[in-house]
Parts: C-alpha cells; structure tokens; sequence
C-alpha cells in the first residue's frame, strides 16, 4: 500500500521534473530562435560600401524582440576585431560563418541568452569578418516557465491524488478478497480438505487453485497414511492373538515359578500390544467415518445399555459394579458405530483405572443437553493435565502400571468433534474421573 | 505670472553658476530637508503645476526642477545618474535605451497599462502628437495644407514666400526632433521628398522648441515642421496668429516619459512622484495637468503611437545614426 503511493510520489515527481525540463527546452529554443532570426536579419543588413562596412539594422530585428515581461535587450557588433557599435562590455565569442552559436552568461548581473553569429565581407581588396553578438534577458521565459511549472504541478498532484484513490481502491479490492480467503480458511476444521468453491477474482484462481491442489494433496496423504495404520495395526493384532494363545497354553505346561512369572509379563505385554493395535483401527476408522458420518436416528440409552450388558462380565471379573443411570429414551441422530466406540473407549478406561470392588456409573440424560457421562472411582485426572489429556498418545501422569495406548480419551474427543460436540473431563469431589461426552 | 516672476528670480543668481540649464527652479525651498533633483525637457511653465500639487500634498519635500534638451539630458543623466532622482524626456528612444541599460530603478507597485510603460521602470504619462505648425498670415488666401504631401506642394507652389522662413529640429543637437525624424523616415519615403523640398528653401535649424515657436510667432517662420502642438498652444498668447495642424496622411505621436534613477538619493519619494504624475494625467483635468493625457482612443491611433519597445534603440545604433544623419544632412543642408 505505502509503496504503492510512495511509488507514485516517485512517479509524480518525476513526471514533474519531465515536464519542467522538457518546458525549458521549447521556451529556450523559442527564444533562440527568434534571437537566431534577429542577429540573421541584422548580419544580413552588413555592406561594404567604398571599403567602409555599414549596417543598417532593420527596424524589425529589435522590434521582434518585444516581449510581455519587457525583457532588456544588448547587441555588440564587431568587424574582426574592432568594435563597431552596441554594448562593448558584451561578451562575444568566435564562431564559424553563418552558425549561430547560444549561451547563457551574466550581463550586467542578469542572465542573458546571446546568440553570436558571424558573416564574412568580401571587399574590394580584403575580406573582413563581421560579428553580432545578440542578448537578450530571461525574465519572460521564466515567466512561462513558472506558468507552465505551476500547471505542471497541479496536473502532477492531480495524477498523484487519482493514482493514490486508485491504489487504495485496488488494494482495499485485493485486500478484502484475500481476507475472505483467510477467514474460509480459518474457519475450517482440522478434517476438512475439501477444496474451495467460492468464486474468486480471475488474478487470485491460481492462489486458490494451487491451494485446492495441496488440499487434495494433503488428503490423499492423510487417507493413506491411516489406512497404512489400519492395515498395520489389523495385520499386527491377528498374530498376536496366536501368540497369546500360544503363552496361555504354555504357561499351563509350565510349573517353575519363575518361568510363569516371565510367561505372564509377556502375556501382559501382549495384551497392552493387541489393545493398543485395537485402538489405532478405531481411531483410522474414525478418522475416516469422521468425514462422511452416516447418521441415524437411534435411541441412545438402548446403544449404553447394550454396551454396560456386553461389559458387565468383564467388570465383575474385576469386582466392579456397572451402574447405569438413564432417561426412558434418548433419541439422537449420529452415526452409532462412532458413539459405539466412544463410550466403549470410556467404558474400557472406567474399568481399567478403577480399583477393585470399585464402581462405575454411567448415565445417559437429554436435559440440559445429550450427554453420556462415565464415572469410576480411581485416582482421578491429574489436575494440571486435564486440558492435554485428549491428544493422541498421552496418558496421565499417574497411569504407570496400567496398560493403555493414550487413544482411548482421543477417539472420544474425535467422535464429539465430528458430532459437533465436545468431551469433558474432571475429577468427582468424592474421588474418580469423570468423562462427559457433550454431544 | 507668479512663475515668471519666480524665474527671474530665480535665474539671475543661478545664471551664474549653471548656465548650462534652459532653466532652473526650486519649489517648496523653505522645506529643503530632502530635495528631489528632476531632471526634464518639459517647460516649466507646462510642468509647474503637477510640482505644486506634488508638493502641498508632501509639504516637507523640495523640488528643484532642471530643464534642458532631450539629448543634453542623456547626456547628463549618463554621467551622473545619482545627480538626479527622476529623469522626464520626450526622446523616447533615449528614455528607452537609459532604462535598458539599467538606469532607471524598477518600481514594482505602480499600476500602469502595459503599452505605457516598460519593465516598469520607464512610464509613459503624455500622448504628443507631431504637428506642422504655421503661422496663419503667410497662408492667407491659400489653402491649408493636411498632409506632407500638400505641404510638399505649398511649398513649391510658393518658393519666394518660405524660402528662409521653414523651420524644423537640428536633429543632430535635439533628441525628440531625431525621435520624431526617424520615426518618419521608417514611416514613409515622403520624410525625404519634404526634407530636400525644405532643404532647398533654405531650412532653418532650432535646437529647441522655445526659439522656433518663437520665431514663428514673430513671422520670422511660416512653418515649422515636426513642432509638438501641444507645446506652441501653450506658449503662444494669441492663438488666432497660428494653427495646428496634425498631418493626415500620418501622425507620429509620442509619449513623454519619466523614470526614477537607478542610484536616485531619494527613491521613495520619486516612485510617489511617478504615482502622483500618473493619477493626474488620469485625471484629465486642464489646470492641475496641462500636458496632454496619454490618449484614451489610443486604441483606434495606435500604429501611430511610436511603441515603447527595444526597436527604439535601433536608430540610436551608432553606425545606423551616422548613416541616417548623413542622408539627413545630405537632403537638408547640401542644398544650402
């Protein structure tokens, strides 16, 4: 913008100066030439007569030298080196015959411009060389100079005040296109590649389109590098589970006690491997289901229910007690699968961080909002990272001990996310975590 | 008459001191804490009474007022251009060439057509037309000549009556009669045919207006040629003994012109001078300014008004002025 109008500026001055300079030039050599024609007319007036030179200046030569602003006239004429007439203290210089020479000098301090020019005489028994040195004050040209600067320079402010509206135009123009873009840009979600439709100005489709190439770009990456996850994860989980069948049936065959104890940390360690292969297929899935959600109209509390049913052999293993708090019905349309994950994700960790002879309570409530909220009785988050919890593969601080990949909160927070939701987490005041999946 | 008696006066000391000047006058002496030196071909009888006004309404400043010939005031002024703060002449041409070589001061604040001034410095403030002046007797019975041409044949018709009794300007010695001689040379070749007609009756030759108005008074004269009519109206007391008469064919018309000095002691009060001068012609009014005001129908005249303009300096051109003198003297006193 700034060098927008300082460029101008520049330009302005510049055609400024142009136009004075190029002012000069037409006033100067007007006056030279009417100075030309006038020394030409008096030169031409040189005779010879009985080897005596006689000029006899015509009327006319000085009269065209009339000017509005009264300019002050000199002339000197010389025969070779003798002055004849005119002003002797003017200056006069050689020149070739009948080449009108210029100068600007100073002439009884004023400046001058002279035109010198020369004739030869051929007399009788000699030649001899007349010289008319013609000056003339610059008060009327520097007159119209001043005029014409002066239109000069309010043409130039005009020109500068248009290219400066102009400039301001094309920017705000440019400006507010760019910022339209800017916020489109911004206002998208982390998932959304899809390109850009809006119309654009015809300067800016290559921005937009080279965008929409890197857009598509980035989405054929991101798709394939989680279906290279999906596949990876599905490819890891099946030999582990032979693996792990495999430890089982050994560790019956096994009796040294230290034997067993290293066949169970492997068994463990298998475990946590197979869950957190598990995860990572939930998460592509959801990642990729995300995008293109395909709703339904279910009934909510149905949904927990059968989940809490499918998990309660699994809590009484552990001595945990399910407790489901629901309303009659609780219609929601979402994609069920995706709602299926999550609250199994956060049914998985209830179960897995809550204490022995622990309980869990799950409710599912329509008022104020849709909510499904589940609540165990461990630890609790920590504190100071219940903001950081969410993000892929970070556990708590206290969950050493406890097998997790840290993608079981994340996979919750995507699923609310691609609802238009969002997840809570924090602590109940008589102890254990609580997470709030808003939707 | 006051002035008369004023110039007796005033001349019988200073006669002896200056005899140089035509004429010499201090107004207003008793205030002579700062006097205005002026310098001027104008009679003082035609000037005094722009000076009076000048001075009652600027009772503290003097006024000596010099008169002499348009040429001897070049000279003088020439020479010593802080000796005078204001220059008034009729030659325009030397007026003209004094202001361009930078001798007469620019005054930037007076309001002046431009056709009369120049660079303002050289202001015009009198429109004087050149006239053939005659004495009435010696055309009785016959008719009045118009133009140059019938002048021409006047006076051949009548030889034996203006032989001797024609006179003109020495324009070798007068500034404004060499003005009014070249402007008429450039205007028609009918200024030579009337020189050698003259020439041949035995041309009388004046320096000054004064002495040939006089003569033609007297009837030493018929005709005098190139005379300014304006000046032998005001000199002659019966005006029935003479006529005026401006040629037809055509006029050549000048302005008288003033100009303050270039190292003037007193500038400020010159430049008021020049205003005071200027509002007065303007004022057309007979007594307070008796010269004639700078020609309100110019415009319809105006070829014949001789230009301020830098041609002016063409026939003061020294190889041009001796040529133009020799032929002069060629057609007028060869014949002698």
């Amino acid at each position: 913008m700034f060098t927008l109008i300082g460029g101008t500026a520049i330009l302005a001055l510049l055609l400024f100066f142009a136009i004075r300079n190029y002012a000069v030039q037409v006033a100067q050599s007007a006056q030279d030439n009417i100075l030309g024609a006038s020394v030409t007319s008096i030169l031409d007036a040189a005779v010879i007569w009985d080897g005596v030179v006689e000029i006899d200046i015509p009327y006319a030569s000085f009269s065209m030298l009339s000017t509005p602003m009264d300019d002050r006239v000199f002339y000197a004429i010389y025969q070779d080196e003798t002055f004849l007439s005119g002003y002797p203290d003017l200056l006069i210089t050689q020149t070739k015959d009948r080449d009108i020479s210029f100068q600007t000098i100073t002439h009884q301090g004023e400046l001058v411009r002279v035109a010198t020019a020369s004739r030869t005489l051929i007399g009788k028994d000699k030649r001899t060389q007349i010289r008319v040195a013609l000056a003339q004050t610059q008060d009327a040209l520097s007159g119209t100079l001043d005029q014409i600067s002066q239109n000069a320079a309010l043409f130039v402010t005009g020109f500068f005040a248009l290219a400066t509206l102009l400039s301001f135009w094309a920017t705000s123009a440019t400006i507010g296109q760019l910022k339209r873009l800017t916020n489109s840009v911004t206002r998208r979600g982390p998932q959304d590649l899809s390109p850009f439709e809006k119309p654009v100005p015809l300067e800016m489709l290559p921005l937009v389109v080279s965008l929409n190439s890197l857009m598509a770009r980035l989405d054929h990456s991101l798709s394939q590098s989680e279906e290279f996850i999906a596949e990876a994860a599905h490819r890891v989980r099946t030999p582990l589970a032979t693996v792990r069948s495999y430890a089982e049936a050994t560790l019956q065959r096994v009796d040294k006690e230290e034997n067993r104890q290293a066949i169970r940390s492997m068994i463990r360690a298998i475990d946590e491997s197979s869950r957190a292969a598990g995860q990572l297929l939930d998460h592509a899935m959801i990642t990729f289901r995300a995008d293109h959600l395909e709703r339904q109209n279910i009934d909510l509390v149905a949904l927990v229910n059968e989940l809490v049913t499918r998990l309660t052999p699994i809590a009484e293993m552990k001595d945990l007690s399910l407790r489901l708090q629901c309303d009659e019905q609780v219609l929601f349309s979402c994609d069920p699968i995706l709602i299926q994950n999550a609250v199994r994700n956060l049914l998985d960790n209830a179960l897995k961080y809550s204490p022995s002879d622990g309980t869990v309570d799950v409710f599912v409530t329509a008022t104020p909002s849709i909510r499904i909220g589940v609540c165990d009785s461990g630890k609790g988050f920590p504190e100071a990272e219940l903001d950081t919890l969410a993000t892929r593969f970070s556990r708590g601080s206290n969950a050493e001990g406890t097998i997790g990949s840290g993608l079981g909160l994340t996979i919750a927070l995507d699923v609310a996310t691609a609802h238009g939701g969002s997840l809570q987490l924090s602590n109940r005041p008589e102890g254990g975590a609580c997470a709030l999946l808003l939707l | 008459m006051r002035f008369i008696v004023t110039l007796i006066l005033g001349l019988l000391p200073q006669a002896l001191v200056a005899q140089a000047w035509e004429d010499r006058q201090t107004f207003n002496e008793g205030a002579s804490t700062q006097v205005l030196r002026i310098i001027s071909s104008t009679d003082t009888a035609l000037f005094a009474p722009i000076i009076e006004s000048f001075v009652s309404q600027y009772p503290y400043i003097a006024i000596e007022y010099l008169v002499t010939g348009t040429a001897d005031i070049d000279r003088r002024f020439r020479a010593n251009p802080d000796a005078f703060d204001l220059v008034i002449s009729s030659a325009m041409d030397l007026q003209f060439k004094s202001a361009n070589d930078g001798l007469a001061r620019r005054l930037t604040n007076i309001a002046h057509p431009a056709w009369a001034q120049w660079r303002q410095s050289l202001f015009a403030f009198t429109s004087e037309p050149a006239a053939i002046v005659i004495n009435r007797d010696a055309f009785a019975g016959h008719p009045i000549p118009n133009t140059r041409q019938e002048l021409i044949q006047a006076l051949r018709a009548r030889p034996e009556v203006f032989r001797g009794r024609i006179g003109t300007y020495d324009v070798r010695q007068s500034g404004l009669g060499y003005l009014f001689a070249t402007q008429d040379a450039r205007a028609s070749e009918t200024y030579w045919r009337l020189m050698e007609v003259m020439g041949a009756l035995d041309l009388r030759l004046y320096c000054c207006s004064g002495e040939m108005i006089d003569d033609l008074t007297d009837g030493t004269i018929a005709v005098a040629y190139n005379v300014l009519g304006s000046y032998a109206k005001a000199r002659v007391k019966s005006k029935d003994k003479i006529q005026v008469i401006f040629p037809a064919d055509f006029p050549t018309t000048m302005m008288r012109t003033a100009m303050v000095s270039s190292q003037a002691q007193h500038p400020e009060m010159a430049a008021a001078f020049i205003q005071h001068l200027i509002a007065l012609q303007s004022s057309a009014d007979e007594v307070s300014f008796p010269l004639p005001p700078l020609n309100s129908q110019l415009n319809q005249a105006e070829h014949a008004t001789i230009a301020l303009e830098p041609a002016l300096m063409t026939f003061l051109d020294a190889l041009k002025r001796k040529s133009f003198l020799a032929e002069w003297e060629d057609a007028v006193i060869h014949n002698n």
